[in-house]
This record gives C-alpha cells, sequence and structure tokens, in this order.
C-alpha cells in the first residue's frame, strides 16, 4: 500500500565513533543537567539555612545580657529596713516611697565612682524592685546584684561597638559577667534596648490570634460544609466560589485598606485594637480554611454518607453526626496553616494602626495593642544597634512559635488522617 | 446596661427557653397521651426551636437599635438647654458634640472644649434613657417570642424541620460572607479611589512619570501623583528580578526531587523547601536589610557600579525570589505529575536519556501548567508587602540598575497611610487608588493563571 | 519446564513461504534476541519466573496469557524499560545479536533505539506530527541536515501507512488524530529510529475494530523487516498477525511454538484450557 517512494535507508551504525561520541556527549548533558538540579535544590536548601544562622546567630545574644556587680549595703543606706515592710498589701507602695533609684545610684558611684551610673542600663534598677518583691528579707543585709549594663556596652562587650564603649571594657575586663536576659520575655517594648521585651507584643499576637479563630473557624467550617454538601448548582454558589479562591489570593495589604475603610473609618472600632487586628485576619484566613475544610469534606466517602442517610438520618444529621467529625482532623490541619500564615502577618495591621508603640501589654480586645511581627518591624526600625540582636532575637520567638504551629498540623494529619 | 451585658443577657435567658421547650416536649413523650412515634421530633429540637424564638429577634432588634439610637441621643441631647449655646456653623458644632459623646461614653476624659463639658450631661441623660428604652424592649421581645414558641410545641410540631431550615440559612449565610468580602473589598477601594480621581485625574496618576506626593501643593492642581515610577519598582522587582531566582531554582528543584532524587531525598527535602514559604515575609524583609542589601552594595561598589545603593532593587528582588521558589517548585511539580506516564515511557522507549525527556516532552507538555504557576507567583510577588517596605527604599526611580533603589505600590500604600491621616487629603486616599489598580491586576493574573491551569489539566483527563 | 521449546528453528525457516525478502533469509536462522532463564522481581514478588525464549527477525511472536501473567512485565524486560520502576530487578539474560542487554557496557539509550516500543494507549507527544516522528532522529542524531530528516519523516509515515492521511497537515499537533491514526504515528515514530526489533504491548486494545484492522494489516506489512513481538489478551489478533505464539500464566512461559499448534494442537493443557475459554 505504501512502496510508491520509500527511500532505502543505511542501517546505523550504532558502534561507530561518531554515534559513540554522540552518545558520550548526551551522557555528558544528562549529568550536567542531573547536577543542575541538585544544585538548584541544594542552593534554595542553602539559603534557608543561611538565614536561619543569620536569624540564630544575632539572636541568641539578645537572650542574654551583659551584667557588672553592684553591692548593695541595704542597712547602711536605708537606714534599717526590715523585711516585713515589703510583704503583704503595702509592698508596693513602701517599696516606691523607699527611693530605690537613689539607693542603687548611691551604691553604684561607691563602686564605680561619680561618673558609675552611666555605665548602667537606666532601667535597671527595676529589677532590684522585683528581687525585694520576691525575697524581701535582702533588704536586712548586704547583698551583690548583677545590674544590666547600658546598651552600648553591652554590644561592644558581645560583639564590637563604638570605641568609647570598647574602652569601658577594656578597663572593666573581667568583672563583666553574662546573665540571662529574663526582661527579654516578659517586658513590653521600651526605648532602651536592654529594657526591651516581647511579652506585650506576645500577648497581643496571642489576643489576635483569639479573635482570629474565633471568627474564622467556625464561618470557614460552615462555608465549606455548605459548599461541598448542600450548595445547589447555581449562580450564586459559582459567585461563592470564584470569591473564595480570588480572596485566597488577594494581596494581604489589601485586607488592611479593607479594615481601615471599613472597620476603623466607616464602623468606628477603636483604632490598634485586637478586635480589628483579629477581624481583619479572620477575613484573609477564612479562605484558606474553607478551601482546605471542602478537600476535607470531599475525602469523606460517599458510602458514610449513604449509610446515614439509609437508616433516615436527615441530610443535616448526616453531615454534622458523620461527616463532620471525620473530615475535622483535616479542617483543624488546614486551620492550623492558615493561622499561622496570620500569626506571621504584618502589612495589613501596620494599614490599621497596630504599629504604635506598646509599652503595656494589652488587657482586652479593644486595648492598643501590637503583635509580634509588627514589633519584630518597628525594632528593625531602630537606629540604636541594640535592637539587632533583640529584632533578631524575636524573630526566633516567631519562627519557634510558628514551627510549633506547624509540626501540631503535620502530627494531627499523621495521627487522624485516614485514607479511605 | 450596656450591649455585651444585655447580649450575654439575652443569650442565657435564651439557655433557659431551650431548657424549658426540651421539658415540655419531653414531657409530652413520657406521658401516656402521646406514644413516642407521634413527636415529630425529638425534644432537643424543641428545645432548640423555643431557644432560636426567644433569641433571633431580639438579636436583629439589638442590632437594628445599635444604628438607629446614636441619631435619636443626639436629637434628643440637642433638645436640652444647654444646646441653645453652641455654635450655629455645622463643622465646630459637629467637633463639639463628638467630644461630648466621647466623654459620655467614657472613651474620652477630658474636654479640650467647656462648650463640650456643658453637652456631657444631656449626652449621658438621653444615653441612660435610650439604653433603658433598648434593653427593655429586647427583653421583652425575648420573653414574647419565647413563650410564643413555648405555647406552639405540640407532639406534630416539624421542629426538626424549622430548626434545620434555620441551620442551612446560617451555612449560606456564612458562605455569603466570601462575597460580602470580596464586594467590601471591592467597594471601599472604589470609593476611596474615586474620591482620590475627583482631585487627581486619573490620566495623571496613570501614565503621570513623577511621584512625590509629598510636595503637593494645593487642594487642586495636584501634581505629583505619577504612578508610572511605582509601577516600574514594582514590574521590576516582583516581576522581573524575584522571577529571575525563583523560576530556574523553583523549577529546576521541582525537576530534580520528581524526576531524580531518591524517595527518601525527596521526602525529606520537599517539606524543607516548602520552609521556605512558610517564613514571615517580616524576617524576609529583616533578613533582606540586613544582610543581603549591605552585602550587595558592597559588591557593586567593589566592581565599581555607579549609584549602588543600601537600599537596592535587586536586594528585594532576590530575597522576594527566595521566598516565591516553593511556590514555583509546587506548581511545576503538580504540572509535571500531571502529564500522563506513557509520554516519559514514550520518550525513554525510544532512547531518550532522562534529561532529553524532561527538556523535550516534559517540560513542553507541563509548559501550561508551569506558566499559569509562574503567573500566580508573578501576581504574589507584586502584592507582597513587607520584604520591598524594608528593603527596596521610597525613592521613586525609573531606573534598570539593580544596585539602585526603586520604590513599588506596596511601599507606598503603606508610606502613604502611616503616620498621621487625615482621611479626606489626597495623600491618604492615593494609597487607596494604588491598592484599587494592585486589586485589579492580581485578579486579572489569578483569573488567567486558574483559567491556563485548568485547562491544561482538562487537556490530560 | 519447557525446555525443548526453543529447538525448532530449523523446521520453521522452511514454513516462511510468505513475501519475506530475500535478503533477510541468511539471518532467519540466527535469533535476534534470545532470552535465558528470564526472572523478574517487583519488591519481594516475582512476576517473571524462568523463562526462557527466541525471537526470530522475519516472524511476529505474539505473547498471549491471561491479565496479570507477566507479558507485558517480559516485553519491556527486552528494552531495559523495566529500569524506570526503581523496584524492580531482572536476573538472568537476555541477548541481543549475541551482546547481553543487561551487560554494565550496554548502553540502554543505544539499547532502546535498536529495540523500539509501541505501548498499549497511544502516546503521541504533545507537538506535531513531524517533531513526533523527527524526535527520535534528532535526539540520536540519525540525520545530518533538514532534508534527510524530511526523507526520514516521509518514509517512516510511508511505512506505517500513514503518510497520505497526514501529508498536508504535518504541522497539525499529533495529539489531534485519532485513536488509530495515534497509534499508526507511534509505529512511525518507532521506526523513524531505525529499529531492528519493536515491541508491541497490546498495540489494539484502546482502538476501535476498523483501527485494530489497520494496525493488524500494517504489522503483516512491516513482518520480515523488523523482529516484531506484540504482546496480546486477543486470540484472534493472535492467530491473525503471528507466527510464533507463546504462551504465558501467572509468570511462566507455558508453551512456545508455531501459532498453528498452539491455536490447533496445544502440548499442553492450561493452554489448551485458555485456548477454549476455561479461564481468561
Amino acid at each position: 500500500m505504501n512502496s510508491l517512494t520509500e527511500t532505502k535507508r543505511n542501517p546505523t551504525d550504532w558502534q561507530g565513533p561518531a554515534m559513540q561520541k554522540r552518545i558520550a556527549r548526551r551522557y555528558a548533558a544528562e549529568r550536567r543537567f542531573k547536577a543542575l538540579g541538585m544544585a538548584a535544590v541544594m542552593l534554595s536548601a542553602g539559603f534557608l539555612a543561611f538565614l536561619l544562622v543569620v536569624m540564630v546567630g544575632n539572636g541568641f545574644r539578645g537572650f542574654t545580657q551583659t551584667e557588672l556587680p553592684v553591692d548593695i549595703d541595704f542597712p547602711a543606706v536605708t537606714g534599717g529596713a526590715s523585711a516585713s515592710q515589703f510583704e503583704g498589701p503595702n509592698a508596693n507602695a513602701n517599696l516606691q516611697s523607699m527611693g530605690l533609684r537613689e539607693i542603687v545610684d548611691s551604691s553604684i558611684e561607691i563602686q564605680y565612682g561619680p561618673d558609675g551610673t552611666e555605665l548602667f542600663s537606666p532601667g535597671g534598677w527595676t529589677a532590684v524592685s522585683a528581687m525585694i518583691l520576691n525575697d524581701p528579707d535582702i533588704v536586712e543585709q548586704k547583698t551583690t546584684i548583677y545590674l544590666p549594663v547600658i546598651s552600648d556596652i553591652d554590644v561592644a562587650y558581645k560583639d564590637a561597638g563604638n570605641p568609647e564603649a570598647e574602652e569601658k571594657v577594656r578597663e572593666l575586663g573581667d568583672r563583666f559577667s553574662t546573665g540571662f536576659n529574663w526582661n527579654f520575655l516578659s517586658h513590653s517594648d521600651a526605648t532602651d534596648p536592654m529594657q526591651v521585651g516581647i511579652w506585650g507584643a506576645f500577648k497581643g499576637s496571642l489576643i489576635t490570634m483569639v479573635v482570629t479563630l474565633l471568627l474564622a473557624f467556625p464561618v470557614g467550617v460552615l462555608a465549606a460544609l455548605y459548599l461541598e454538601e448542600y450548595a445547589p448548582k447555581n449562580r450564586l454558589t459559582d459567585l461563592i466560589e470564584v470569591s473564595i479562591n480570588n480572596l485566597a489570593a488577594v494581596p494581604s495589604i489589601i485586607f488592611g485598606l479593607l479594615g481601615l475603610a471599613v472597620f476603623l473609618n466607616f464602623f468606628g472600632m477603636p483604632r490598634s485594637g485586637a478586635l480589628v487586628g483579629g477581624l481583619t485576619l479572620a477575613l484573609m484566613t477564612m479562605p484558606v480554611i474553607v478551601i482546605s475544610g471542602r478537600n476535607a469534606v470531599k475525602s469523606v466517602p460517599p458510602s458514610i454518607r449513604e449509610a446515614a442517610l439509609g437508616i433516615g438520618a436527615s441530610p443535616l444529621q448526616v453531615v454534622f453526626h458523620h461527616v463532620l467529625p471525620l473530615a475535622l482532623p483535616g479542617i483543624l490541619t488546614g486551620t492550623i496553616i492558615g493561622m499561622a500564615r496570620a500569626l506571621g502577618e504584618t502589612a495589613p495591621l501596620l494599614m490599621i494602626g497596630m504599629r504604635a508603640f506598646i509599652a503595656t501589654p494589652p488587657n482586652g480586645i479593644t486595648d492598643p495593642a501590637t503583635v509580634l511581627p509588627v514589633q519584630i518591624f518597628l525594632w528593625s526600625d531602630e537606629v540604636d544597634r541594640g535592637f539587632v540582636e533583640k529584632t533578631s532575637a524575636a524573630i526566633i520567638v516567631l519562627l519557634l512559635f510558628l514551627l510549633t504551629m506547624n509540626a501540631l498540623a503535620i502530627y494531627l494529619r499523621n495521627r487522624f488522617e485516614t485514607r479511605w | 446596661m450596656t450591649s455585651a451585658t444585655l447580649l450575654f443577657l439575652v443569650i442565657g435567658l435564651g439557655l433557659v427557653a431551650w431548657f424549658f421547650g426540651r421539658l415540655k416536649a419531653s414531657g409530652m413523650q413520657a406521658s401516656g397521651e402521646t406514644s413516642r412515634s407521634a413527636l415529630h421530633s425529638l425534644p432537643n429540637y424543641h428545645g432548640w426551636y423555643v431557644a432560636l424564638w426567644a433569641i433571633v429577634p431580639a438579636a436583629i432588634f439589638m442590632t437594628i437599635w445599635n444604628f438607629v439610637s446614636p441619631a435619636l441621643i443626639t436629637d434628643a441631647a440637642l433638645t436640652s438647654a444647654a444646646a441653645a449655646g453652641l455654635p450655629q456653623d455645622s463643622f465646630s458644632r459637629a467637633a463639639i458634640l463628638s467630644e461630648a459623646r466621647a466623654i459620655a461614653y467614657g472613651n474620652q476624659t477630658n474636654a479640650f472644649n467647656p462648650l463640650s463639658q456643658s453637652m456631657v450631661e444631656p449626652y449621658r441623660e438621653a444615653i441612660a434613657y435610650y439604653q433603658m428604652i433598648g434593653t427593655v424592649a429586647a427583653l421583652l421581645m425575648v420573653f414574647a417570642c419565647g413563650v410564643y414558641a413555648w405555647l406552639q410545641i405540640k407532639p406534630d410540631l416539624r421542629a426538626r424541620t424549622k430548626i434545620e431550615r434555620v441551620t442551612m440559612l446560617i451555612l449560606l449565610l456564612a458562605s455569603l460572607i466570601a462575597i460580602i468580602t470580596t464586594v467590601g473589598i471591592f467597594l471601599s477601594l472604589v470609593f476611596e479611589s474615586a474620591r482620590f480621581f475627583s482631585m487627581v485625574s486619573p490620566i495623571d496618576f496613570l501614565f503621570g512619570t513623577e511621584w512625590n506626593p509629598k510636595a503637593v501643593a494645593g487642594p487642586r492642581g495636584e501634581t505629583g501623583f505619577g504612578a508610572i515610577p511605582l509601577f516600574w519598582g514594582t514590574v521590576f522587582i516582583g516581576a522581573i528580578i524575584a522571577m529571575i531566582v525563583a523560576i530556574p531554582l523553583g523549577l529546576m528543584s521541582a525537576i530534580y526531587l520528581t524526576q531524580y532524587a531518591p524517595a527518601k531525598f525527596r521526602a525529606w527535602m520537599k517539606p524543607i523547601l516548602e520552609v521556605l514559604a512558610g517564613v514571615p515575609t517580616v524576617v524576609y524583609g529583616y533578613f533582606a536589610a540586613l544582610t543581603v542589601a549591605p552585602a550587595l552594595r558592597d559588591f557593586a561598589v567593589s566592581i565599581g557600579i555607579a549609584g549602588a545603593s543600601s537600599e537596592s532593587a535587586l536586594a528585594a528582588g532576590v530575597v522576594m525570589g527566595i521566598m516565591i521558589i516553593p511556590f514555583v517548585s509546587s506548581m511545576a511539580d503538580d504540572s509535571i505529575a500531571a502529564v500522563p506516564s506513557a509520554m516519559r515511557d514514550g520518550s525513554l522507549a525510544m532512547g531518550a536519556t532522562h534529561s532529553e525527556t524532561i527538556k523535550k516532552v516534559l517540560i513542553p507538555a507541563a509548559l501550561p501548567g508551569v506558566v499559569g504557576g509562574v503567573l500566580l507567583a508573578v501576581s504574589r510577588a507584586i502584592g507582597e508587602t513587607m520584604i520591598v517596605v524594608m528593603a527596596a527604599g521610597l525613592a521613586a526611580n525609573m531606573t534598570a540598575n539593580p544596585f539602585s533603589s526603586v520604590t513599588t505600590v506596596t511601599t507606598q500604600i503603606v508610606q502613604l497611610l502611616t503616620g498621621d491621616q487625615e482621611f479626606d487629603s489626597p495623600k491618604t486616599l492615593a494609597a487607596f487608588a494604588l491598592g484599587l489598580v494592585l486589586f485589579i491586576v492580581t485578579l486579572l493574573l489569578n483569573l488567567i493563571a486558574l483559567r491556563v491551569v485548568k485547562k491544561y489539566r482538562e487537556a490530560y483527563e | 519446564m519447557n525446555d525443548d521449546l526453543t529447538m525448532q528453528e530449523a523446521s520453521e525457516s522452511a514454513n516462511m513461504t510468505d513475501s519475506a525478502p530475500t535478503d533477510m533469509a541468511s539471518e532467519a536462522s540466527t535469533p535476534k534476541m534470545t532470552a535465558r532463564n528470564v526472572n523478574v522481581f517487583y519488591g519481594d514478588k516475582q512476576a517473571i519466573n524462568d523463562v526462557s525464549i527466541d525471537v526470530n527477525m522475519d516472524n511476529v511472536t505474539a505473547f498471549i496469557g491471561p491479565s496479570g501473567c507477566g507479558k507485558s512485565t517480559f516485553l519491556r524486560c527486552m528494552n531495559r524499560m523495566n529500569d524506570t520502576i526503581p523496584i524492580a530487578r531482572v536476573t538472568g539474560d537476555i541477548q541481543l545479536d549475541g551482546d547481553d542487554i543487561y551487560a554494565p557496557k550496554m548502553d540502554v539509550v543505544q539499547l532502546r533505539a535498536r529495540v523500539g516500543m509501541v505501548f498499549q494507549k497511544p502516546n503521541p507527544f504533545p507537538k506535531s506530527i513531524y517533531d513526533n516522528i523527527a524526535y527520535g532522529p534528532r535526539i540520536h542524531g540519525l540525520a545530518t541536515g533538514k532534508e534527510e530528516l524530511d526523507n526520514i519523516v516521509e518514509s517512516s509515515l510511508q511505512r506505517a501507512g500513514l503518510w497520505g492521511e497526514v501529508k498536508d497537515r504535518l504541522h497539525d499537533s499529533g495529539t489531534a488524530l485519532s485513536g488509530g491514526q495515534q497509534q499508526r504515528l507511534c509505529i512511525a515514530r518507532a521506526i523513524a529510529v531505525d529499529p531492528e526489533v519493536i515491541l508491541m504491548d497490546e498495540p489494539c486494545s484502546a482502538l476501535d475494530p476498523i483501527a485494530t484492522a489497520k494496525i493488524e494489516e500494517l504489522i503483516h506489512e512491516l513482518r520480515g523487516k523488523y523482529a516484531i513481538v506484540i504482546v496480546t489478551h486477543n486470540m484472534q489478533q493472535a492467530a491473525r498477525v503471528s507466527q510464533k505464539t507463546a504462551f504465558f500464566h501467572l509468570g511462566t512461559l507455558v508453551e512456545y511454538g508455531e501459532t498453528t499448534d498452539i491455536f490447533t494442537n496445544p502440548r499442553e493443557e492450561k493452554t489448551r484450557d485458555y485456548i477454549t475459554g476455561r479461564y481468561g
């Protein structure tokens, strides 16, 4: 049927030198390509490793502080205060009236000369008051207390600072010691890098996350159930689906603009509060929960629904008694991932004013608050070198927090995931 | 009584209603006159039926009341004797009233204007009066509706059907929130942008080449709102530099992990790469500003490039590219996995090497999916904020020199909206116009990308 | 088990009364591919158990057997396509022209060029018809110029009987063709690299009867130019297109011989049961 124009082909000489050379070249290309792929993977992982090394390298110093010993002869300087004054309900009042700051300053001047107080962090004496409240007996004796030095010297001692600070470090040499910086975990924002802490921002993050979770989780789950189980095929359903897919891809800063225009300016909700922050993040997180929730609901096999319908359960009972419990681990995994993303979000919160200087931790959803990522952003703008390590230390805390959440999600997925 | 306490009270009463409804229904069930089968729904559903009747109308009333009462309160306060001394011009009048209102509600402690102080007392009285009306009305509604529903309970009441209908409505409402949010975003952006464009011509905004909102002079004839430099900076960083980093690395990583890597290596490496997408952007921003940018500037200076800035487009772009790697790689992974293995086998059976198969068969076949993924990645990159805010700088330069500083749409939105805000100044409103442009562009990119990916999936199904 | 099964070449060349070209006749006596004591394992599971078989240049050899009997697995061993499955392991000896194809010095890329394969489902690349055919010659460097490549494409399509149908639309996508045309395109694609053996893995199972008839006719045409091995679950097809038939069952080769013998006078009971439809 075909041999009209068939051309005769010479058999291919596979063993010929030209062909052998060609094959060698092809194999070389193969090896190069494979190496290129390996290099891409390694480079990407290398970036991650580099980022983490830089953050940990800078940040671990943020958890320590450089201290100098101060001998305080309490009986002498207070004129015989008794431990009982600092117990019970009057403790705080008595502490305030005793002039602790002057006591500490004078003790410092005795040991480090008239300019001695310039060595120490201005807020350092508050550590002494905390110590007295904790153990009132020390006011009846002579004690040595380690107080944090000022930021410049701290930086100079840990790494390399400005010339004067370096000079001081050389002078005092072996008198320095390094202690754990408890302030960093228990304090809020401050102007002195030696006194800053992440507790305020951490608490703000927690409150904001609670608001986000309370709003986004129920709405997300209900919407997922509706779309997957009941939604009729019509224009409205299509519109809902398009909206959800679209919202999942809208840049986060747009949600910030929405929060600013609608929640703050239109509804007049309090600025900088965790309420508005939580609302804004909830709108961002909800599509993530809906999408993962739908996948989880979809993976529950129809046989379960049929079995429940078969024994006379109403469609609603089928879903709430059978489908939802089975889909819950999947939904929770998606929720945690969505919440982790919200926890790391910064841009929309800047729009709604959660970038204020917050020196006292918020106590409610309408108090001015800030969150960890915003605190990191604020500190990163500070010129004082002491803030560099604090910023990195805050990043370590944030990353640990996120890591825990993701580990929890992975655990949930592995623990409860059912393969049907 | 504040609205929060009232709400809790209403919910508490609802629980009581639930209990009574359930009690009556189970009483019917237990008594001999009705057999179990005669009760249409379980007692629980009757309980919910009564509870919903008790709570929902009152809650709706409270919501409406919350919107209506401030106007009523203001009217009442204005009829008081103190209001006679208020100035006539509406602007200062409104300022005094809002100050007095804030003090009366306890949001503010001291008045700047003594006239406001005089208005506080009438306000307090009006507030107390209307709050009392609201509370009494709400509680009356709880009782009336609750009792009505309770009386309705009969064995043949289809309580379950009614409850299910309400639940379905709640499910639908939850789904509608997505639409409401989308519409809310769109309307708020359009509304504020319209106000901006009433002061600045859209042509000047979209095609002007000078961006300098600080220098803006008078209320009319504004200049310095030409957004072209911002658009260029956004594209330069997000769509050019970031993609030059992310596409080769993401694509080659995906190829290596899906085609060459041993299963164990892949099982470890894939989640590690995904961590890159989970790192908060503020961390990337700090990394870019603290480590990458100074290194790049030193490098540029050492090879003698003029105009090297410590806030360079390159630093922001490279770090953004790193962030996008897992995004590109997982999209490429999916697309390559969607190519039927028969294609691969067909090529290998012809004597093609593995890399020839990948380059000449798999990648061309997966190309639409990969392109869709890249479009999504671009859309994510141009909407990314923190990296550029922290590393890209504020100078609106139109330059193709990657070592110099450029600014982006998102950077300027943050810049315009932080710090002191007057809500009517074109400076603030410009942020919404930029947001609108960003929203539309990312929306279009996503729609195109999803369509491309969907078409491609269908081709192999 | 079937130790005597392959010692029949002498009688078989006498049976070759068909239109085999005369220059092939001398090769007919020596087998093109030989397999001895081949075992295939997937992890711990043994899929092929001690199979020995010879494939001749001027015959079409059919592998038949119930599904899951290992006939496709064995076919994939013959051009080392099993290498792409990480857990697959092959022992024994398979030779092409006397060279062990699993020897370290055997180049798998060349091997697959010499032993082509056509798959169950037509799998044209999502490229133009021309590029589909030119793919093999290009990667192996078989053509020195555009003109030679054109010639190869044309002659391959001629041989596959597709030239007349596609010559005016060589630059349309290969995936736009009908199922039967796609499969002939895949055969043409295999031919284009000038292979010595063509393995066909149930090439007609995804096709309608008319397209199947065309492929069978094509196999008939190609016979003698290439050593052809076809796996099929369709016994009528085996009877129509092949001269020799091997019957596989549960990973073992039960019987191998002249197709006419297998279908009219099988030696083994299992073969008879399968042929007569007792199981399968």
